[in-house]
C-alpha cells in the first residue's frame, strides 16, 4: 500500500512536470498572444473549470458523508449530550445549506460571467436594501444560535453539588498517566497538595485530614450509570485535557487550581458495547486489524489483539512527548457492580499502614 | 537574504532611473526604498514558508505511515530520526515550529510585510513610507529573529516543542520536554524581535496612511487594500505588545524563579518552589494577541482581494462602504473574542457566554463580505486571470473555513470538537489557506509592479487547480476525523484501537498534502525564471484603477517622476458609463484615479 501511494505520488509528480513543460512550451509557440494576460480563451477554460470545480466540491462534501458517517460519534452516552447532539445537529444543517447555496453562486457567477472582449460589466456599486437583507438574516440566525448555545452552556456548566445525590470523584493527571480518586464513604474529598507526595501517597493527600483516609485512588475510572458524578480535577506538572468524547465532556486540567465537569452518564458500557453503531464499527476495525496481523504475522510479529469496546478518556492538551498515549479506561455499570468493584479497592488508610507494615 | 538580493543586483544594475547615488549596499541590502524592503520581506517570507511547508510534509508523512521506516527523517532530523523512525518529542517540535513559522513569519511578516510596504506609498500616492530608516529597521529585525527561529532547530535537545501556543508550564520546564530548554529559550527571543520588529513596521503604515495620502485622496476614496493594511496595523499595535509581555513573563519565570505562571507542581521527582501563578493568565495573555492575529493575517488577504476582485470583474467592488465597516466591525471584535480559545481552560463558564456572544457576532460582518464579493462577480465580465482564481479560491475557503467556526464559536459544542482535528482543519481553511490564497493572488497581481516582469499565466491556472484541489483534499476529510474526536498533537493514532479505521483517511490527507506541496513547486519555479526570463511588464497589465500603476515600470526612488499625480475619484470606476451608455472614457472600460471627472460625469457617492 504504502510503496503503491509513493509511487502514485511520484508518478502525479512526474505528470505534472510533464504537462508544466509542455504548457510552457504552448504558451510560448503560440507567439501571437504572448502578454500574460488572461484572454478569451483562457476566461472560457477557467470560467468552466470553476463550475468543475464547485461540483467537485459537492462530490466531495456526498463522498465524506457516506464514507464516513461511521466515524461520527455514536449517540450519547451522557444525559446533557443529547441536548448537545441536538444543536450541533441543528448547526451542522445550517452550515451545509449556507455552504451548498454561496458556494453554488460564487462559482456559478464565475463561470456564467467569465469574461469576454465583446461582453460589458454592469456598473453595480450599492444597494442598501440588498445589503440591509443579508447583514439582518445573519443577526436573526446568529441570534437563535447564540440563545439555544447559551441556554445549554449554563445548564451543562452549572455544577451543584447540592442537587441530587452527586458522585464527587478527582480526576488527577500526571506525565502521562491518569488516576481517579474517589471521595469514599463520606463523599468528601480530602486535602492535598503536590507537596506532600511521598511514597506510596503519589496523588500528594493531606495525612492529617480526615476526610481523606477513606478516599480511594485507582487507576480505571467506574461510573454508577444514571447517577450524576462531579469531576474535580487537578495537575500534578503540566497543562493536561480530560476528554471523554463519548460523554460530550472536556475539561482542561490546570496545575494549580481545581477544575470542575459535571454529567451523568445513561448507557452502560454494555449497552454501548451492543448497540447496533458499536457492534459494525468494532467490527469493521477488527477487520482492519485482522488484515494488519496477517502482515505482521508475515513479518515474524506477534498479531494484534481483537479489539473490544470500551469508553475511554483521552489527554487533550499538548502535555509532552507521551501526550499521545495518555489515557484511562472509563466503565459505567450498574449501580450494584460499580459497589462491588468499589469495595475491592484499598482506601488511603490501608495504603498507608500497608506500606508502614513493609 | 544578502545572495538573493545580490541576484536582483545583476538583473537590475542596467537600469539605474534615478538621482540618487547610491552603493550596491544602500540599495539591495540596507535599503530604505519601500519597493526594495516589500522584496525582502517576499523572498525571506517565501523561504520561511519553504521551511514550514517542508516541515508539515514530514508529520504528515508520520501520520500516515506510523510504523514505516523513512529515510529523510534520519537524513533531516539526524539524532530525532535514527533508523528512520521520528522521535515523538521531534514530532511535538515540527508542529510548534511548523505552526509559528507559518502564522508569523509567513503569513504575517511575509503577507503583510510584503504588501504593506509595497502598496502603501504607490496607492495613495507617497514617495515612500513616513521612515524609510525604521521601515528597514523593522525588515532587518525581522530577518534576524527568522535567523534565530531557524537556528533554534539545531539545539540540542530539540526545538521549542510546546505547540505553537506554548502554553506554560510545559514551554517553562525543561523537565517537562526536553525542546523547552535551550529550543524555547530561542524561540522567545526571536518572537521577542519579532514583535519589535512588526511594531516599527505597523507604526510606520499607519503614519503613512494618515499623513502622506496625496491631494484629493480622502480616506473614503482609498482602495480597499490600503484600508485593510491600515487596520491592520492597528490591531498588530494593540495586541502585538501584549504577546511581548506574555513572553517577558514567561522568560522570567523560566529564568528568575518567579511564578506567574507556574504554581503546585510536582516533575521529575521533586515539588517546584513556584506558588501561586496560573497557566490561565497565560492563555489570556497570549490570545489577547493570539486571535486579533487571525485577523491580522487575513485582513490583508481580503483587501488584496478585494481589489483584485475588482479589477479582474470590471466592476466596482459591491457596497464599499460596508466593506469599509466590516473591517473595522472585525478589527474590533477581534480584540474581544479572545476567550473562545479558552472556553474549557478552566476560566469562569459565565466569561465563556460573553465570548460566544461576541464571536457570533464577528460572523455578521465576515457574511457581508463573503455576500459583497459574491454579488461583485455577478454580472461582471470576469478576467480569470491566475490573482482573480486566487482570490476566488480565497472566498471559497473563508466561507467553508468561517462556517464551522460557527461551531467552534459556540462555546457548548466546543466541548466536544476542542482540539481535535475539527480545530486543526478549520483555522487551516480559514486563515491558512485564505490567506496564503492572498499572498498568492499578490504575487501574480503585483508581480509586474515588483519585478517589472510578467508571471506566466498558465504555469499559474496549474498553480492555482493543484492547490484548489489539493487544500480541500487535505482538510475537507480533517473535519470528519475531528468529529470522530481524535485529539490533535498526537503523534501516532494507532494506539487506540478505535481510531484504527481512520488510518486510511490520514493516508489520502497526506497523499493530497504531497501533492499540493509539489504544486507550489510550480509556483516557485514560475516566481524564480519570471524574475529573469518573464516577459517585460506594459505599465498597467491588468487594465487597473489605482494609483501604483501610474508610475513608470523601471522602478526609481520616490516613485514618481515629476509631481505626484492628485487623484479625483474613488478607486473603483470601472465600467463606468455616461447617460448614453458610452463608456465614460470612451473605448476604455476603467478610470484612473488620477483621471478628473469628465464633462457631465457625476462622482458616486459611496
Amino acid at each position: 500500500m504504502t510503496v503503491f501511494l509513493t509511487i502514485v505520488v511520484i508518478a502525479l509528480i512526474g505528470i505534472s512536470l510533464w504537462q508544466m513543460s509542455k504548457i510552457l512550451k504552448l504558451s510560448q509557440a503560440k507567439g501571437a498572444d504572448n502578454s500574460q494576460v488572461a484572454n478569451d480563451k483562457d476566461n472560457n477554460l477557467q470560467g468552466k473549470l470553476m463550475l468543475a470545480f464547485v461540483i467537485f466540491m459537492y462530490l466531495l462534501t456526498i463522498y465524506c458523508f457516506v464514507q464516513y458517517h461511521t466515524f461520527f460519534l455514536p449517540e450519547s452516552a451522557s444525559e446533557h449530550g443529547i441536548e448537545y447532539d441536538r444543536l450541533m445537529i441543528i448547526s451542522m444543517i445550517l452550515i451545509f445549506i449556507v455552504q451548498f447555496i454561496t458556494q453554488g453562486l460564487l462559482h456559478f457567477f464565475s463561470y456564467k460571467y467569465r469574461g469576454n472582449k465583446n461582453n460589458k460589466a454592469l456598473f453595480f456599486a450599492d444597494n442598501d436594501k440588498l445589503e440591509f437583507i443579508w447583514t439582518i438574516i445573519p443577526v436573526i440566525v446568529l441570534a437563535g444560535l447564540i440563545i439555544y448555545g447559551l441556554f445549554t452552556w449554563t445548564d451543562i456548566m452549572n455544577i451543584d453539588e447540592e442537587e441530587g445525590d452527586p458522585l464527587i470523584i478527582e480526576l488527577y493527571a500526571y506525565q502521562f498517566d491518569w488516576r481517579a480518586r474517589y471521595s469514599g464513604e463520606d463523599n468528601v474529598l480530602g486535602k492535598a497538595n503536590v507537596r506532600f507526595i511521598e511514597g506510596v501517597n503519589s496523588l500528594g493527600l493531606d495525612a492529617s485530614d480526615s476526610y481523606g483516609m477513606d478516599d480511594k485512588i485507582v487507576s480505571e475510572l467506574h461510573l454508577p450509570v444514571n447517577r450524576k458524578v462531579i469531576f474535580k480535577m487537578r495537575s500534578q506538572d503540566v497543562l493536561h485535557s480530560a476528554y471523554m468524547p463519548f460523554f460530550r465532556a472536556q475539561m482542561n486540567v490546570v496545575p494549580g487550581m481545581i477544575t470542575e465537569f459535571s454529567y451523568t452518564p445513561i448507557l452502560t458500557s454494555d449497552e454501548m458495547r451492543n448497540s447496533e453503531f458499536m457492534v459494525e464499527k468494532v467490527a469493521t476495525i477488527n477487520k482492519i486489524r485482522k488484515e494488519k496481523s496477517k502482515q505482521l504475522i508475515a513479518a515474524g510479529d506477534e498479531a494484534l489483539e481483537t479489539y473490544e469496546f470500551d469508553y475511554y478518556l483521552l489527554c487533550n492538551k499538548i502535555c509532552g512527548t507521551s501526550h499521545y498515549n495518555m489515557q484511562m479506561k472509563i466503565v459505567v455499570e450498574s449501580e450494584e457492580d460499580y459497589n462491588a468493584w468499589l469495595k475491592t479497592q484499598q482506601t488511603f488508610k490501608e495504603q498507608l499502614s500497608a506500606q508502614a507494615s513493609n | 537574504m544578502s545572495a538573493i538580493a545580490h541576484v536582483d543586483g545583476h538583473e537590475e544594475d542596467h537600469d539605474h532611473g534615478h538621482h540618487h547615488k547610491e552603493t550596491f549596499i544602500t540599495k539591495y541590502i540596507f535599503s530604505q526604498d519601500h519597493k526594495m524592503i516589500s522584496k525582502q520581506y517576499l523572498i525571506t517570507g517565501l523561504i520561511m514558508g519553504i521551511i514550514g511547508i517542508a516541515m508539515s510534509i514530514l508529520f504528515r508523512l508520520q501520520l500516515a505511515w506510523p510504523d514505516h521506516k523513512f529515510t529523510i527523517f534520519e537524513v533531516l532530523l539526524g539524532k530525532f530520526g535514527e533508523d528512520g523512525v521520528m522521535d515523538a518529542s521531534m514530532y511535538l517540535a515540527l508542529v510548534t515550529i511548523h505552526g509559528t513559522i507559518m502564522v508569523f513569519f509567513v503569513l504575517t511578516a511575509g503577507l503583510s510585510g510584503t504588501f504593506s510596504n509595497l502598496l502603501i506609498p504607490l496607492q495613495i500616492g507617497a514617495r515612500d513610507m513616513a521612515s524609510g530608516f525604521l521601515n528597514m529597521i523593522s525588515y532587518w529585525l525581522f530577518f534576524l529573529s527568522s535567523v534565530i527561529m531557524v537556528l533554534s532547530l539545531f539545539a540540542e535537545a530539540g526545538p521549542a516543542s510546546a505547540g505553537w501556543t506554548i502554553y506554560p508550564p510545559l514551554s517553562a520546564l525543561p523537565q517537562a520536554i526536553g525542546g523547552s530548554g535551550t529550543g524555547m529559550t530561542l524561540w522567545l527571543v526571536s518572537m521577542a524581535i519579532f514583535i519589535a520588529s512588526s511594531l516599527l513596521g505597523s507604526l510606520n503604515y499607519v503614519v503613512t496612511v494618515i499623513n502622506l495620502r496625496t491631494k484629493g485622496m480622502s480616506m473614503t476614496r482609498m482602495p480597499l487594500t490600503i484600508w485593510a493594511f491600515f487596520v491592520t496595523a492597528i490591531i498588530g499595535i494593540v495586541s502585538f505588545p501584549v504577546l511581548l509581555s506574555a513572553a517577558l513573563l514567561l522568560i522570567m519565570d523560566r529564568g528568575f524563579g518567579t511564578s506567574f505562571y507556574l504554581s503546585d507542581i510536582y516533575i521529575a521527582g521533586e515539588v517546584l518552589h513556584n506558588q501561586g501563578g496560573s497557566p490561565v493568565l497565560f492563555e489570556h495573555l497570549f490570545w489577547f494577541l493570539g486571535h486579533p492575529e487571525v485577523y491580522i493575517v487575513l485582513l490583508p488577504a481580503l483587501g488584496i482581494t478585494s481589489e483584485i476582485i475588482a479589477t479582474n470583474a470590471r466592476k466596482p467592488i459591491f457596497g464599499y462602504r460596508a466593506m469599509v465597516a466590516s473591517i473595522l466591525a472585525i478589527a474590533f471584535l477581534s480584540t474581544i473574542v479572545w476567550g473562545h480559545h479558552m472556553f474549557i481552560s478552566g476560566m469562569n463558564p459565565f466569561l465563556g457566554s460573553v465570548f460566544t456572544f461576541t464571536t457570533l457576532l464577528i460572523a455578521i460582518p465576515s457574511a457581508v463580505k463573503a455576500f459583497n464579493y459574491i454579488t461583485t462577480l455577478w454580472k461582471g465580465n470576469l478576467q480569470l486571470n491566475p490573482a482573480m482564481l486566487f482570490s476566488i479560491g480565497l472566498v471559497s475557503t473563508f466561507i467553508t473555513g468561517g462556517l464551522t467556526g460557527i461551531i467552534l464559536g459556540d462555546s457548548t459544542l466546543d466541548i466536544n470538537v476542542h482540539d481535535t482535528y475539527f480545530v486543526v482543519a478549520h483555522f487551516h481553511l480559514v486563515m491558512g489557506i485564505s490567506a496564503l490564497y492572498g499572498l498568492f493572488a499578490g504575487v501574480y497581481h503585483w508581480f509586474p509592479k515588483m519585478y517589472g516582469k510578467m508571471m506566466n499565466k498558465n504555469l499559474g491556472y496549474v498553480h492555482f487547480w493543484v492547490t484548489a484541489i489539493g487544500a480541500y483534499g487535505v482538510f475537507f476529510p480533517m473535519h470528519f476525523i475531528g468529529m470522530a474526536g481524535l485529539p490533535r498533537r498526537y503523534y501516532t493514532n494507532s494506539n487506540f484501537p478505535y481510531f484504527d479505521d481512520l488510518a486510511d483517511t490520514n493516508v489520502l490527507i497526506t497523499v493530497f498534502a504531497l501533492i499540493t506541496a509539489a504544486g507550489q513547486l510550480v509556483f516557485l519555479y514560475n516566481f524564480i525564471i519570471s524574475i529573469f526570463y518573464g516577459k517585460k511588464a506594459v505599465q498597467n497589465p491588468w487594465k487597473s484603477n489605482t494609483m501604483e500603476w501610474t508610475t513608470p515600470v523601471e522602478h526609481m526612488h520616490g516613485n514618481w517622476p515629476g509631481e505626484i499625480p492628485h487623484v479625483y475619484r474613488w478607486p473603483y470606476d470601472y465600467s463606468k458609463t455616461r447617460e448614453d451608455g458610452e463608456y465614460v472614457i470612451p473605448g476604455q472600460d476603467y478610470v484612473s484615479q488620477i483621471i478628473p471627472l469628465q464633462d457631465g460625469e457625476e462622482e458616486m457617492h459611496h
